[in-house]
């Protein structure tokens, strides 16, 4: 109707409104998936795992369990009436084991029970026997077996290892990167529902409601249209269940195909730890060579990433590992090769920056180490190094970067933290104390948006206007509290002009919108809000067009604000102009559809246009570690980040606080043990800690880059999601800062995450203790 | 003496529990029995705070709310308190000032571990202190939330607990200490049968009489512990013995001389007792569990259980503290060390009750430190603790106790390190250097997923030879990542 405005005369976008779920939030009344009161006569799944991570199983005797008091069946691959997968792409994750174990705690059987106590207690009794075999566990070990999962994968430009043997200033490391359990406060959880001609009705937390429906259909053998899958909200995310809601939701329904009850599974913690797939661990090689001043001239490095038993989303996220091994800096000449690793653990998986994050470690470390050796202030090394406007602007894999800003922001962030000065003040401090050391980084943040498998990019919205002028607004998109629908909601009042609380947010479902893609790679928003707001679009033409017949008024003239319809002075109240439209039989529901841009990505030739744009960030951290002890302090943060035109600054705020917060936790604290056996250690909140409010520095200053997308995105917005984990590298380039002063000029051998164990013996390394 | 059910007041009425499973949880009564289901369980193991409740006692003549983890409290531990969950805080239509801050600043994102920060806040709200950063972080270290990053909660908690109390609890709150105060009475607490039971009796006599019938009953403090054996490990335990309603082990006794701690009082109700020792004390016990767990959990279960990774014996056995028990009518004390035998072995016999502990104060020229290594700051089990007690002499090492926790199966003391420290001059850096080399053969410590034994024996001898620098240069203020509070950083 009117074309965008940039900014003037918006009434809900770019505005911080608060969550639309935030009162229900603190009274205890939003529903999560256990909290939905069960039909009667529910019965509850529990599973029962592996006790050794290689091997076959021999002897599965469930006859202790079948006679446990409330159990009501035992399910085992033999009961899949369909096919024994619950995979997401390639067919190589079962239900339930039929003969080969492929991780400790993998599922060999469901106990089903009228109450979840009596199920979690008959599941303890089942007899297993198995021929163990040795398990390979780590990274290390998967190398030295050639347990490749997938072929290797690379990008190269130039000759790189002729101009390394050939650079005068060659450097050369290896870097450890743990992985990391994403923690969601809500454990995976499904409620199934069996409705009438054996189709089922599915609740699931999941990010990804069409592949729930696809995954219980295919392990029911029905057609998917049989299957509806509704996700109102999430108790969190984080890509945790993007492909790996899926399977309890199947377990669930086969439950409920089995017993004709409806049936519900909510995984404990120490079970969802030990059965659910995490971050991929990494062990990276890498080679360089560089100018005196410090500019790289050619770049080498590989990446061993532990997916586990299965290929569940590796390779995708393997390749954004890839895509971001260059973070914001330019490698003139380069190689990046991946190696997809088996390993007798659970089957990695998505996990907020899907494999990019670590790539972007490799890079920061890079840069530190080119500091280390010239002597320069690291700063000066990072901006030797970024990508340039017009030249110096070609990935590794051949897309231009055209929306460089790293570089403004960073200078930007450099004045506002007052990097230069405190790092003088650093210096002095380190000088005269003894015990204690500070270190200080500032790091940018470069992120590729749209998913890498092209064809997702695309979402689905339906809208209808009823005739009281309420508004009914769904979308493919699900909520984990990233704020989505409250986003989507403000675009789609935006555009019809009317107050937000006449549009009604519901829940996803599959029955609505069909064929949906993730909630992921941070493109919630940017394809549900476009898609929605073409879906208000085209009702709205459509009342338009019925007004200026009414009134005998151009088309063109008709708008839509302040809740009413209007033509010059002339007006009516949304709903009187939605009433009468509608008694003049006009359509007032719509389905809109988007199809992002400009993308293409041909992966045999490693050479395209992967993403749509790049958003941009950069952060400062200060800390204080204490070389006795290992033990370290964020002392003070600075952020300034590029969310394009914000749609909602509070939100996205949130977004950035509390990715950089998660990304610190990956870096610093959160430690994923596997024993030789292949057992996790630490599958509780008890052994595996993430930050508390106390990690968090009370110095802590957050900003937007204003920086209107220049990509036709909603409203000029950047996805906010996943880049801003990426901000907590410089925490972990402070704490190896801090960790050089102890001997300047050698390179610091830390791997994260960076424990006091890890930056004890760093510490020591750096003074040739060990 | 007679004995009646557990009672407990929730939603303004009083709850007679005449009959329950003995293993039953607070959490489970909530969402199962009650369908209240704004708790919610995210851990099932008192970590991360999404089913933190308040609980009201009155305490010092007023009503206290205090926060606990739902998911492992078992329900007779509610006697005689207030239940308050995050369901009760609206009234009128209107959010609970900390609610409706949470709102205004944007403190909740995925919503899940929500109701537990209003639990928390309310319960910090309801102190009226006039809440600084500090006691934020403090009473917020129990819960974990995942999406936000916290400042928006510390932002909203500031603007919420700033002000006296003036919300529905606190209005009704005489009439509310009065119900309580009806509640409370000398009656011994029995639900069940001889064969699977709750007990809860109100005198020391009354307890050992009841152990010694029942030998094979659990004896449950707070439960902090026991609780993750119903939860997790699935056991049965037919028969608990909750120890939190004896009178006798309820005492706390502050003398010129010495502290002692009935076995039943909490670390909360200890802390400022204990705190006042050292601030190395005082920091170790905020640092302890959480406020949901220090509300619980009591010292002499800590002991009890003979965890080797539990804060309170390295810290007790470096005070020199002995240990008292009662089995029947027999009564015994050893020093604590004693008391410790092997891994998950102690000196007490089935039906043996821990009854106190007397701490000894440090005596002049005795000086203290105590340090706790763990990946996190808050609520994390240590990897390495050590608490040490030395004496100076002319600026000699003239007696020290140095005790460990997670070095050995035990909590354990460092004798060859302490025989080669004696006599050494404090600031005799290479001596020091030689004593703590003999660690090795004090401890051979585990590889474990909280570190790893070459980690541990470094940073032991490191933190030995921290605190004797911090003692020779009569100041932490160098030392420290995180300035002790409270208290000056002189030695």
């Amino acid at each position: 109707m009117r074309p965008e405005r940039d900014g003037e005369g918006l009434r809900h976008v770019r505005r911080s409104i608060r969550h639309d779920a935030a009162e229900r939030h603190v009274t205890g009344e939003a529903p999560y998936i256990d909290d939905i009161r069960e039909p009667e006569g529910t019965l509850h799944v529990v599973p029962g795992g592996a006790p050794v991570a290689a091997g076959r199983l021999t002897r599965l005797d469930l006859s202790a369990v079948r006679a446990a008091p409330g159990v009501v069946a035992v399910l085992t691959a033999a009961d899949i009436p369909g096919a024994n997968d619950v995979s997401p792409v390639a067919g190589d994750d079962p239900l339930f084991v039929a003969e080969t174990i492929s991780f400790h705690g993998q599922p060999l059987f469901a106990v089903v029970a009228e109450s979840r106590d009596a199920a979690r207690r008959a599941a303890r009794l089942a007899v297993i026997e198995v021929e163990e075999t040795a398990p390979l566990v780590d990274v290390a070990e998967a190398l030295a077996a050639d347990a490749d999962l997938m072929p290797a994968y690379a990008f190269r430009r130039g000759d790189p290892e002729a101009a390394i043997a050939a650079g005068g200033h060659r450097l050369a490391g290896e870097l450890r990167i743990g992985g990391q359990e994403h923690f969601y406060l809500e454990g995976q959880a499904a409620l199934v529902v069996p409705e009438e001609d054996g189709t089922f009705l599915i609740h699931s937390s999941t990010q990804h409601p069409s592949e729930v429906q696809h995954v219980v259909a295919r392990v029911l053998a029905l057609p998917d249209a049989a299957v509806e899958v509704a996700v109102r909200r999430m108790g969190g995310g984080f890509g945790g269940k993007e492909s790996q809601a899926s399977g309890w939701a199947a377990m669930a329904a086969l439950a409920a195909r089995l017993t004709g009850r409806p049936a519900k599974i909510r995984l404990d913690r120490d079970d969802d730890f030990v059965m659910t797939g995490k971050r991929h661990d990494f062990l990276v090689g890498y080679s360089a060579a560089h100018d005196a001043a410090g500019r790289l001239e050619a770049v080498s490095v590989q990446f061993a990433g532990r997916c586990g038993y299965s290929h569940d989303l590796s390779s995708s996220i393997n390749d954004r590992t890839m895509f971001h091994a260059d973070n914001a800096y330019f490698y003139p000449q380069v190689h990046i090769h991946s190696r997809r690793l088996k390993t007798h653990t659970v089957s990695n998986t998505a996990f907020r920056g899907f494999g990019g994050p670590q790539g972007m470690v490799f890079a920061e470390r890079l840069m530190d180490r080119i500091a280390w050796a010239t002597g320069r202030d690291p700063i000066d090394v990072r901006y030797a190094n970024l990508y340039g406007s017009d030249d110096r602007n070609i990935t590794p894999y051949g897309m231009t970067v055209e929306d460089n800003v790293a570089g403004p922001i960073m200078r930007q962030l450099e004045a506002s933290s007052d990097y230069r000065r405190r790092r003088e003040e650093i210096r002095a401090f380190n000088a005269r104390s003894r015990h204690l050391k500070k270190g200080l980084a500032l790091t940018p943040v470069k992120f590729g948006i749209s998913f890498t498998t092209t064809f997702l990019n695309q979402a689905g919205a339906l809208v209808h206007v009823y005739q009281d002028g309420s508004i009914h607004l769904n979308h493919g998109g699900t909520e984990m509290g990233q704020g989505l629908f409250i986003k989507v909601a403000q675009v789609v009042a935006e555009e019809f002009g009317v107050a937000l609380d006449r549009v009604r947010i519901t829940a996803t479902h599959t029955g609505k919108v069909p064929n949906t893609s993730p909630t992921a790679a941070s493109s919630g928003t940017d394809m549900n809000g476009m898609a929605a707001k073409a879906a208000a679009a085209e009702i709205k033409g459509r009342i338009a067009e019925f007004i200026a017949r009414d009134w005998q008024v151009p088309v063109a003239s008709i708008a839509f604000r302040d809740d009413r319809v209007w033509s010059g002075e002339k007006s009516v109240t949304f709903a009187e102009a939605v009433k009468k439209a509608y008694l003049a039989r006009t359509h007032l529901s719509a389905a809109g559809f988007y199809a992002t841009p400009k993308i293409t990505w041909d992966r045999p030739k490693a050479t395209g246009r992967p993403f749509f744009y790049f958003a941009y960030g950069a952060s400062c951290s200060e800390v204080t570690i204490d070389t006795l002890t290992g033990e370290f302090t964020l002392d003070r943060v600075d952020i300034l980040h590029d969310a394009g035109r914000s749609l909602n600054p509070a939100i996205d705020i949130g977004q950035i606080e509390g990715g950089f917060v998660q990304g610190m936790g990956w870096l610093t604290m959160e430690e994923l043990v596997f024993d030789a056996k292949g057992r996790l250690r630490t599958h509780a909140p008890s052994t595996y800690k993430i930050p508390t409010a106390r990690d968090v520095p009370a110095d802590f200053r957050v900003a937007f880059f204003d920086n209107p997308n220049r990509e036709d995105t909603i409203y000029r917005s950047k996805a906010i999601g996943e880049p801003p984990l990426m901000l907590a590298n410089s925490v972990f380039c402070a704490i190896a800062d801090a960790v050089h002063a102890l001997a300047p000029g050698r390179a610091v051998a830390l791997d994260a995450p960076a424990t006091p164990e890890a930056i004890l013996f760093a510490c020591a390394r750096q003074t040739g203790e060990v | 003496m007679t004995t009646r059910p557990i009672r407990f007041l929730h939603r303004g009425a009083v709850v007679e529990a005449p009959g329950f499973p003995p293993m039953t949880t607070v959490l489970d009564w909530l969402r199962l029995e009650r369908r209240l289901t704004g708790t919610k369980e995210g851990c099932g193991e008192g970590d991360c705070g999404a089913c933190t409740v308040a609980l009201g006692r009155v305490k010092d003549g007023r009503l206290a709310y205090e926060p606990a983890n739902a998911c492992i409290m078992l329900l007779g531990q509610l006697d005689g308190a207030e239940l308050v969950t995050v369901e009760d805080l609206a009234s009128g239509g209107r959010l609970h000032p900390v609610q409706q801050a949470l709102v205004d600043h944007h403190g909740s994102q995925c919503g899940f571990c929500t109701p537990g920060f209003v639990m928390s806040l309310f319960t910090l709200y309801q102190e009226g202190a006039g809440a600084d950063r500090e006691a934020v972080l403090e009473r917020l270290a129990g819960n974990l939330c995942r999406c936000t990053g916290y400042r928006p909660i510390v932002d909203a908690a500031l603007a919420a607990c700033s002000t006296p109390p003036d919300d529905a609890h606190a209005r009704r709150s005489a009439a509310t200490a009065a119900t309580l105060a009806d509640l409370a009475d000398g009656d011994d607490v029995f639900v069940g049968n001889e064969e699977a039971f709750f007990a809860a009796p109100a005198s020391l006599d009354a307890l050992a009489s009841l152990m010694q019938r029942h030998p094979d009953a659990t004896l449950v403090g707070g439960s902090t512990d026991v609780g993750l054996w119903i939860t997790k490990q699935l056991r049965t335990l037919p028969k608990l013995v909750h120890t939190g309603r004896v009178a006798e082990l309820r005492t706390l006794t502050v003398t010129d001389e010495a502290l002692t701690i009935g076995a039943a009082v909490t670390y909360g109700e200890a802390a400022v007792a204990l705190g006042a020792l050292d601030p190395d004390v005082a920091l170790l016990l905020q640092r302890l569990g959480s406020a949901q767990v220090r509300t619980a959990g009591t010292i002499g279960g800590n002991v009890a259980n003979g965890s080797p990774i539990g804060d309170m014996p390295p810290l007790l056995i470096s005070l020199g503290a002995e240990v008292a028990l009662r089995h029947g009518e027999a009564v015994r004390t050893l020093p604590l060390e004693r008391f410790f035998i092997a891994y998950g072995r102690q000196d007490r016999a089935p039906g043996e009750v821990v009854t106190h502990l007397r701490v000894p104060r440090l005596a002049a020229g005795e000086h203290l430190r105590v340090f706790k290594i763990a990946k996190r700051h808050d609520q994390d089990i240590s990897s390495v603790m050590l608490a040490m007690a030395v004496r100076l002499d002319g600026g000699r090492i003239a007696g020290a106790r140095i005790a460990f926790g997670g070095m050995a199966g035990i909590p354990k003391r460092a004798e060859a390190v302490e025989q080669a420290l004696d006599g050494v001059a404090i600031d005799d850096g290479a001596a020091i250097g030689r004593a703590v080399a003999r660690l090795g053969e004090d401890f051979t410590p585990l590889d474990d997923h909280r570190a790893s034994a070459a980690y541990r024996l470094k940073v032991a001898a490191n933190l030995v030879i921290k605190g004797l620098a911090e003692i020779a240069a009569g100041d932490r203020s160098a030392t420290r990542l995180t300035p002790l509070r409270g208290a000056s950083h002189a030695a």
